[in-house]
């Protein structure tokens, strides 16, 4: 049990990563071809527009379709739909927290794939300043509030307003780059268009061409640079306090070198400074453990499952990681 | 009667002798004074006899890159192919040489660094020194030592850490330092030579780090005076031997960790040191802690834990990224006392006393250090807050107050003692 617990506790993080993420990746866009379906409230991005492909499908769209009925209708069998849905989502996602971004999300994994291409090819990544970085924090949420309000106002007339046109029916699907980006790994291009039927067709999809292309140079020079503005994100962390997979940090051990804050993709600067509280997963945290991999403080930081320590920052597992654990040259 | 060569001394013959004279009392008494010396010590006690007693110079062949303060990265010195040599200095003989330089009141490690350059009486002369602007005594002492006609470059350091200026302010300084380093050497820093160096410093660091584990068992196979040493060597010797020799020591030390070899008495309280930084040879505080019935058995000073306890970690393997993590290494992780706040310092010093079980801290100043004179105040309320025992003590390198010294670190001790009975 011990020798596992060090096993565990000095794996290579950034290679058992590369590999859940391939697996979860090939699950969730090609798990369909193998009659795998996980149902239509994952909480990740496993796109709707994949067609046979996919091996489940995201809840934030099945969350716009529920939305999208009149207030008569929601009182009753509507509404009951909803929260079941609502209930499956939550139960998907208390099990792995926000592991779901940093581990299964296949536009996060797109992202870290560039990232690799990036370091790769030797350039630098940039980084927000520490005020941009908390300004952008509210755009998560601003997209959420829409992509729940606009079905709404489809259906329904809100404060007399005139209803919605039918196209923004999905209108975050309209302007997610997944709705492109993952089908195209099946082969599937169809999703790049420009609609021109509507007005309301042609600014939604022109929107999602744009954002698709600031995808893909965003996160080549900034790590996970989608994520910091999705609004899966911000929906997730509204439910994050009872879930089962946790970061917590023991503040008493922390010596704040700020080992962790470099190492997060996130940018996340309570992981370093704050010495105070014990779960250490913030808004933006994607649970993708590199803080703890980076830590050279016994104990430190640590995974939690129920309650139970799986995998923890040790000075071994860190002098190991960094290959610093035997007098070796490498030469040129 | 006349037929006698009568040779004057000169002032340099006599700087080595005093100095030789210092060296050897305190290795004496570490080689004969206290039971179960360790074997494997040999090697340093015989490295500070060959340099401060037969003044052997260790690196010939190699441009020797002066350090004045734990700051400046080795990490790009050894990748640049020069080899650091901290000149921090704890000879009470360059102490009195450098009094005459600087104001009276200043601290005795600056007296002692800036003495030793104005005799240039070096047994390996540094080609180059980089001063960082870390305390005030230190910043200004550049300018002086710049006068003696060495080749000194200020390195900027900020004073405060928490900042994402201070943060990109020090990462912009110690690329500059990287750029002046590679220009005076001919050499490219590479993505290969800079990584080697990295992972050969981290490698030292974690022999340090398993030869403190030993200092947690409640056996202590090793005196914190023979670790004082074992760090202090670090600051100039052939890092490939320092690693041989560290190597050698922990197979010793694990061997009496078996055999339940201890150099404490039976009872003896475990102490956390902090404060001032004991530089060879002056371990006056240390020798009357350990003299005196107490075991160090860590310690948070930059002559050694704080030197020794973080490693560089580099999330990317390319330049850019590991620039910046040396950098960070160097600013975020330090606990030195001339930051504006310094909450990490106590918090560092509870959690050591807790890890290593300590029975008391003993806090050392010198008298002159205006830092860690004003943080003591804050160090010993958090002290009293967590119950945690502390002495503080001034001092300085002069050999004559012993007496009144130790009679207050033994009552210290023994009220320690005393508080560790009645708690059973």
């Amino acid at each position: 049990m011990f020798d596992l617990k060090r096993k565990i506790n000095n794996i290579n993080l950034t290679r058992f990563r590369f590999w859940f993420q391939i697996i979860a990746f090939a699950l969730i866009v090609y798990g369909g071809y193998v009659s795998l379906d996980l149902g239509d409230k994952l909480p990740t991005f496993a796109c709707v527009f994949n067609g046979e492909g996919t091996g489940g499908k995201c809840y934030v769209g099945e969350l716009q379709h529920n939305l999208k009925q009149p207030f008569e209708t929601f009182i009753g069998f509507a509404g009951y739909t909803f929260l079941i849905s609502l209930i499956m989502f939550m139960v998907w996602f208390w099990v792995l927290n926000k592991s779901w971004c940093g581990f299964v999300c296949p536009l996060g994994t797109m992202q870290d794939w560039l990232t690799a291409l990036r370091e790769k090819l030797k350039i630098r990544f940039s980084e927000y300043s520490w005020a941009s970085r908390g300004n952008i924090k509210i755009i998560k949420y601003i997209l959420l509030i829409l992509l729940l309000i606009i079905p709404v106002m489809i259906s329904n007339s809100i404060l007399g307003l005139p209803k919605l046109p039918n196209g923004l029916s999905m209108p975050f699907c309209d302007i997610c780059p997944g709705r492109m980006l993952i089908p195209a790994f099946t082969g599937n291009f169809n999703q790049f268009y420009i609609d021109f039927s509507s007005k309301t067709d042609l600014v939604m999809t022109t929107l999602g061409m744009i954002i698709v292309g600031l995808f893909l140079v965003g996160s080549f020079i900034k790590k996970r640079f989608f994520c910091y503005f999705c609004p899966m994100a911000a929906l997730q962390y509204i439910f994050s306090k009872p879930a089962l997979l946790k970061l917590y940090k023991d503040g008493a051990k922390c010596t704040r070198c700020g080992d962790c804050y470099r190492a997060c993709d996130m940018d996340i600067l309570e992981i370093a400074d704050d010495v105070k509280s014990k779960n250490l997963v913030t808004e933006d945290c994607i649970l993708c453990l590199k803080c703890i991999a980076a830590c050279p403080e016994d104990g430190c930081l640590e995974a939690n499952f129920i309650g139970i320590t799986i995998f923890e920052s040790t000075k071994e597992g860190f002098i190991l990681r960094m290959a610093m654990s035997q007098q070796k040259e490498l030469h040129e | 009667m006349s037929n006698t060569n009568h040779n004057i001394e000169s002032p340099k013959e006599k700087q080595n002798r005093h100095k030789a004279m210092e060296a050897i009392k305190l290795l004496n008494t570490l080689r004969e004074d206290f039971k179960e010396p360790i074997e494997s010590m040999e090697y340093f006690y015989d490295l500070f006899e060959r340099v401060h007693c037969k003044h052997e110079s260790l690196h010939d062949d190699k441009t020797k890159i002066g350090t004045m303060c734990i700051q400046i990265p080795s990490e790009i010195i050894y990748a640049l192919d020069g080899v650091p040599i901290r000149l921090c200095n704890g000879f009470y003989t360059d102490d009195e040489i450098g009094s005459d330089l600087m104001p009276q009141k200043a601290c005795p490690l600056i007296k002692a660094t800036v003495g030793h350059f104005a005799s240039g009486n070096f047994t390996d002369k540094p080609d180059i020194v980089f001063s960082p602007t870390t305390c005030d005594q230190k910043t200004k002492a550049g300018t002086t030592i710049e006068s003696f006609g060495y080749k000194l470059i200020d390195v900027d350091f900020p004073r405060t850490k928490e900042s994402e200026a201070s943060r990109e302010y020090w990462r912009r300084s110690v690329k500059q330092f990287a750029v002046e380093l590679s220009k005076f050497q001919g050499k490219k820093l590479t993505k290969t030579n800079l990584r080697n160096a990295i992972k050969k410093i981290g490698y030292a660091q974690s022999l340090y780090h398993k030869l403190s584990e030993f200092r947690k068992n409640d056996i202590i196979p090793i005196l914190g005076m023979d670790v004082f040493l074992v760090t202090n060597a670090f600051f100039f010797d052939k890092i490939d031997n320092w690693i041989e020799a560290t190597e050698k020591l922990l197979s010793e030390l694990e061997i009496r960790a078996k055999e339940k070899i201890t150099v404490t008495g039976k009872a003896s309280p475990r102490i956390i040191y902090t404060g001032s930084p004991p530089i060879f040879p002056n371990y006056k505080i240390p020798q009357i802690i350990e003299e005196s019935d107490g075991i160090i058995v860590a310690d948070e000073t930059c002559s050694s834990n704080r030197m020794f306890n973080d490693m560089v970690a580099v999330d990317e393997w390319n330049i850019y990224d590991m620039m910046d993590s040396i950098s960070d290494k160097y600013l975020k992780a330090c606990t030195c006392p001339i930051f504006t706040k310094n909450e990490d310092r106590i918090r560092r010093v509870v959690q050591l006393a807790r890890e290593y079980k300590a029975d008391g801290v003993i806090y050392q100043a010198f008298a002159g250090c205006t830092v860690y004179e004003m943080e003591q105040r804050s160090v010993l309320e958090a002290m009293e807050k967590e119950g945690i025992p502390i002495l503080y003590l001034e001092s300085d390198y002069s050999p004559s107050q012993g007496g009144q010294l130790s009679t207050r670190v033994e009552a210290f001790i023994e009220s320690l003692k005393t508080r560790r009975r009645n708690k059973k």
